[in-house]
């Protein structure tokens, strides 16, 4: 395997959110019942006729730009025709030598490292509709809910050099897509697709080998452990003195390997022509100037103000920084609370794990700022405990409430009065004669036990720190006594 | 530039998703020659530093505002389909995945 | 053959003043149509100029107009409808078998232009399969008839629009015109015919050939009725974004505008060997006649002419060959068996196409395959600037171009049909204006020596079809070719 040098090349489709649909006024919303989002312009109807939605044109200059891409001047689309029941016209409006943008980039960190991905292209097209198979029947249906949708293709360079590049690719496109807010950018629902090219060439060596294209790959994850797949397949098929056969695989998630697609049909012939149908697209200066000057802070340039601006170590900066929402909670905490590291910790630790128990996106949570900052004060001055404010931030997102308002409602302030924890202190111990006994003799777990009753007899009201403070005490003085 | 054989006609009707029978195919290669010849006359003419006109109108930037606009004509569409199953539209099963 | 003058029946009206009679009450439209529906139940079946009339359903839409409205320019007036034209829940078909049962659930935005004055529609008439031809020898329910010589075609591919009207089974009526199929049929008929400029007309419901060529435009009896329809036709559509966003001029302010002074030009290229020399005289007589209006002759040139019909058949059948391929039997029209999807596309568009189309298909798609795309289809895209900037230079010379529209009168039904080349050299006048994008129109300018009508064309700047009307007008206030009428019953009488 050492002898050989991964090349790898990711192809992503990414549907823009737009209301409607690239060429018609049909809605896009993902879900809808089969063909109730259809209309004759999505349905390739005789007689019908495309008109191109200013949205999609505009998100599609700042995804160009988001990425330094040169935005074309003069744009146009054009037909690329094939046959299949779920393209409608028989043809696909989609762009072949006047694309929307090209030659730009996407920096990504692996380890330590920076690495500058360039991006080859990006172009606009529309969607095809969904097949559906019944593995029992003789039939296959159509839905051309998402027959037009707009979709942004963007193609990278074969830059990549190892499977954990093209996910940090993925991660930070997505990043990216997620700050413009202008994809849902869901691999799951389909708004974000990804094939990958792989080949294998000789350590050290510059002429590309034979390619390899994977489809089917369902999430960031399968498609490094389908690129790492390949390699090995390829490496060995090499290492026989085998030669690598140009070609398609799908992805099988079940097994864990590629396969080859079933029936080859040889290169298709997409007869590339100029749409006629749609007037070219041209983007000046003055507008490009214009779409640059609102695009928001990149996640690139966010994380090195984040570093610089909190004192925060590169990881943290680069965990906060992959989804939108929580670094803005994050900055909005941090300008109320004053400290930066606290907060991150929170963040980064607790709200991420609520976000990966539960399978939300840390994008759909709603969590104010100030609650944030009410649980880290109620820690700070010793109103709760903790463990209790873990318990309390999950609350709060589930009952979208200020913890402080469960802690007046629930009553549940530490009891700080040290006469209410001493009475405690001595109830407690009265009730449990054997591990006072257990303690005297040596065994320290028997004073974590009694600290347990007590917090269960504070319902978890009592500091434990101070708890376990005097129950020594008592201990200690009573052994005194007693001996 | 390459006469049109049978062959040649047997690959574009391919393309097309045509299917020529065989009787056929060399009558239809020599109608399609013979326009092809006279087609050919175009190559003749300097045409070197001259733009393709794609658009005989010199519009540009023709485009419409983002707003859903709701359709109901896929009942219509599926009542006269050539073969539906329920709200889908129904073709022969595709064996490629 | 006999001829009659048209003032003579009600039917032979032109479509203005039928407008005008029922709006001061002198004409019931519910009569009139009645009437009109009666003849063209008398004389279609042996012409063939539509495929099928519903009866109850015009007249039911009359008597929806009369109730409701609205009361526009064209209150009460029938206007006949070409088979490409979607009309909502009317079986459209381009008579073609692969839209059998085709019932478009949407108008074309022509027919709710018309809808919205008042006019009733009258679907479909026959044409071309698709608008490939140029006699309607190709459409798949059979060949319309020439109403002036019936064992002739009415040309193509709006044969069946220009045969209604020439016959008055129509008022007047919606052709479309790609490389003459508005023109050519209407001087094979005796009719006026009007292509517009690319983009005057919206083409949202045209069911397309050539998506950078296709106009529909009015077939009329007289030029005052084409300016009356192209009125209500022409203007920006935001559901085509070819369509043109220029202003709408006065078109009938246009009609009695003298012609004095303006220049009309004859391109040396089209008189040439091969033309009918009935034709030829017959707009050489036309040229004087103008003349005689006080405008003045200019020789023009049209250098790139003669690669007109070969720039179209590149650039035309590679356009047409990609808007067929939506005809999959998939989701609407005709469907032909097979157990996999492969059999299925392939038997339903062998057995759903006809010769014209299949042959038509294979050629586009051929020019803009692998490897041919930059010989054939970019280099035709290129000559087609040339012939464009040919037409740019002569208009500096002249206010308007003065040619014959065909190079022969009606041939024979069956006389060309083995012989597709020859066929399409029958568009050799009229398909620059497509490629060009200008406007063109036909009208009457007499009659061969075996009483067959013979067409003159005169083409404008891109949206001056103004100034063709006005020339039009002058021309048809100094003749009347336009008020000569075919005898039907003597033709059915000898069939």
């Amino acid at each position: 395997m050492a002898a050989y040098e991964p090349v790898i090349g990711l192809e992503v489709h990414v549907q823009l959110a737009t209301a409607s649909k690239l060429f018609c006024g049909c809605p896009t919303t993902f879900g809808a019942p089969a063909n109730s989002q259809t209309c004759p312009v999505c349905l390739g109807l005789p007689g019908t006729l495309p008109v191109l939605n200013e949205r999609a044109f505009e998100w599609g200059i700042r995804v160009a730009l988001a990425f330094d891409c040169a935005v074309q001047p003069t744009m146009k689309f054009d037909r690329k025709q094939y046959f299949y029941p779920d393209l409608p016209k028989g043809y696909q409006i989609s762009q072949y030598d006047q694309p929307l943008a090209q030659r730009g980039h996407l920096d990504i960190v692996v380890g330590e490292q920076t690495k500058r991905i360039g991006i080859h292209r990006i172009h606009m097209e529309e969607d095809a509709g969904k097949l559906l198979h019944d593995p029992h029947a003789t039939a296959s249906y159509v839905d051309f809910n998402r027959a037009g949708v707009p979709l942004l293709e963007i193609v990278s360079e074969p830059e990549m050099r190892a499977p954990e590049e093209a996910y940090q690719y993925l991660t930070e496109l997505k990043a990216v897509l997620s700050y413009l807010d202008v994809s849902t950018c869901n691999m799951e629902e389909g708004s974000l697709r990804c094939d990958a090219n792989v080949s294998l060439r000789p350590a050290g060596t510059t002429p590309f080998g034979a390619k390899v294209e994977i489809k089917n790959l369902n999430s960031f994850k399968a498609v490094k452990a389908a690129i790492e797949y390949e390699m090995v397949r390829q490496a060995e098929a090499l290492d026989r003195g085998e030669r690598i056969v140009q070609e398609t695989r799908l992805w099988d998630a079940k097994a864990q390997t590629t396969e080859s697609m079933r029936s080859k049909e040889g290169a298709s012939d997409y007869r590339y022509f100029p749409e006629p149908d749609l007037v070219p697209f041209v983007i000046d200066a003055a507008h490009v100037k214009a779409v640059a000057a609102k695009l928001p802070e990149l996640p690139a340039k966010r994380r090195a103000r984040l570093a610089q601006q909190y004192q925060l170590p590169a990881y943290d900066a680069s965990v906060l920084t992959q989804h939108r929402r929580l670094v803005e909670v994050f900055e909005q905490a941090v300008a109320q609370y004053g400290k930066a590291k606290p907060v991150a910790n929170w963040v980064m630790v607790e709200l991420m794990a609520y976000c990966n128990a539960r399978q939300r996106d840390p994008d759909e949570i709603t969590l104010q700022p100030v609650w944030l900052v009410h649980l880290l004060q109620a820690i700070d001055n010793a109103t709760i405990s903790g463990k209790m404010a873990k318990e309390l931030f999950v609350e709060s997102i589930e009952q979208q409430v200020d913890p402080q308002q469960i802690i007046e409602a629930k009553g549940l302030r530490q009891i700080v009065d040290t006469s209410e924890l001493e009475k405690v202190a001595e109830d407690v111990l009265a009730d449990n004669p054997k591990s006072v006994e257990a303690f005297r003799g040596g065994k320290q777990n028997a004073l974590m036990f009694l600290v347990g009753q007590c917090m269960q007899r504070t319902k978890g009201k009592a500091n434990p720190q101070s708890m376990m403070e005097i129950l020594k005490r008592k201990l200690t003085e009573s052994k005194e006594v007693a001996s | 530039m390459a006469v049109l054989g049978e062959q040649d006609v047997q690959h574009v009707a391919r393309l097309a998703r045509l299917a020529i029978p065989p009787a056929a195919l060399s009558p239809f290669a020599q109608q399609l020659n013979e326009i092809l010849d006279y087609v050919r006359q175009l190559q003749s003419v300097p045409t070197q530093g001259v733009g393709p006109t794609s658009h005989p109108l010199s519009l540009s930037n023709v485009m419409r505002p983002d707003l859903v606009q709701p359709s109901t004509v896929a009942q219509d569409v599926l009542a006269e389909a050539p073969a539906r199953h329920g709200q889908l539209f129904k073709v022969p099963k595709i064996i490629d995945v | 053959m006999t001829q009659t003058n048209r003032t003579d029946s009600p039917l032979s009206q032109p479509l203005h003043q039928l407008r005008d009679r029922i709006a001061s009450g002198a004409v019931d439209p519910r009569q009139f149509l009645n009437d009109l529906l009666t003849r063209i139940e008398q004389f279609n079946p042996s012409l063939r100029a539509y495929i099928a009339v519903d009866r109850e359903r015009v007249q039911a839409e009359l008597a929806e107009r009369l109730a409701k409205g609205p009361r526009g320019r064209l209150f009460g007036v029938p206007i006949t409808v070409k088979d490409n034209i979607c009309v909502r829940g009317e079986q459209t078909t381009c008579a073609s078998r692969i839209l059998q049962g085709f019932r478009p659930p949407y108008d074309a935005t022509v027919i709710e232009r018309l809808a919205r004055e008042g006019a009733v529609i009258i679907p479909h008439a026959n044409m071309d399969e698709f608008a490939f031809g140029s006699s309607t020898e190709n459409s798949a329910v059979g060949v319309t008839r020439n109403p002036w010589d019936p064992s002739r075609v009415p040309g193509g591919s709006s044969g069946g629009s220009a045969a209604s009207v020439a016959a008055d089974l129509a008022v007047a009526a919606l052709g479309s015109d790609t490389g003459g199929s508005i023109r050519q049929p209407a001087a094979l008929c005796g009719v006026v015919g009007m292509k517009p400029t690319y983009g005057r007309v919206s083409r949202y419901g045209l069911i397309a050939f050539a998506s950078s060529l296709d106009q529909i435009g009015p077939i009329t009896k007289d030029v005052t009725d084409c300016a009356e329809l192209l009125s209500v036709l022409a203007g920006n559509d935001p559901r085509d974004s070819t369509s043109a966003p220029t202003a709408v001029p006065d078109y009938l302010a246009a009609l009695n505008k003298p012609v004095t002074g303006m220049r009309f030009g004859l391109p040396k290229e089209y008189f040439i060997e091969g033309i009918d020399p009935e034709i030829q005289r017959a707009v050489e007589e036309a040229a004087r006649v103008l003349e005689s209006k006080g405008m003045k002759r200019v020789s023009v040139s049209l250098p790139h002419t003669q690669y007109a019909v070969a720039t179209y058949y590149v650039v035309a059948t590679a356009e047409a060959s990609s808007n067929l391929a939506r005809y999959d039997g998939v989701k609407y029209g005709y469907r032909g068996a097979g157990s996999s999807l492969l059999e299925m596309y392939e038997h339903t568009r062998a057995e759903g196409f006809g010769r014209e189309s299949v042959r038509r298909i294979i050629l586009g798609t051929y020019v803009l395959s692998h490897g041919y795309y930059d010989a054939y289809y970019l280099q035709g895209l290129k000559v087609r600037t040339l012939i464009k900037r040919d037409f740019d230079d002569a208009f500096k010379e002249c206010d308007v171009i003065l040619t014959p529209t065909s190079p022969s009168a009606a041939f024979k039904i069956g006389e060309k049909l083995n012989d597709p080349l020859q066929m399409y050299l029958s568009d050799i006048f009229t398909i620059s204006a497509n490629l060009a994008g200008i406007p063109a129109m036909s009208m009457p300018c007499g009659f061969t020596s075996s009483g067959l009508p013979i067409g003159m064309q005169l083409l404008g700047p891109s949206f001056e079809e103004a100034r063709l009307l006005q020339v039009g007008r002058a021309y048809e206030q100094a003749t009347e070719w336009h008020t000569r009428k075919p005898s039907l019953q003597a033709a059915e009488a000898r069939n």
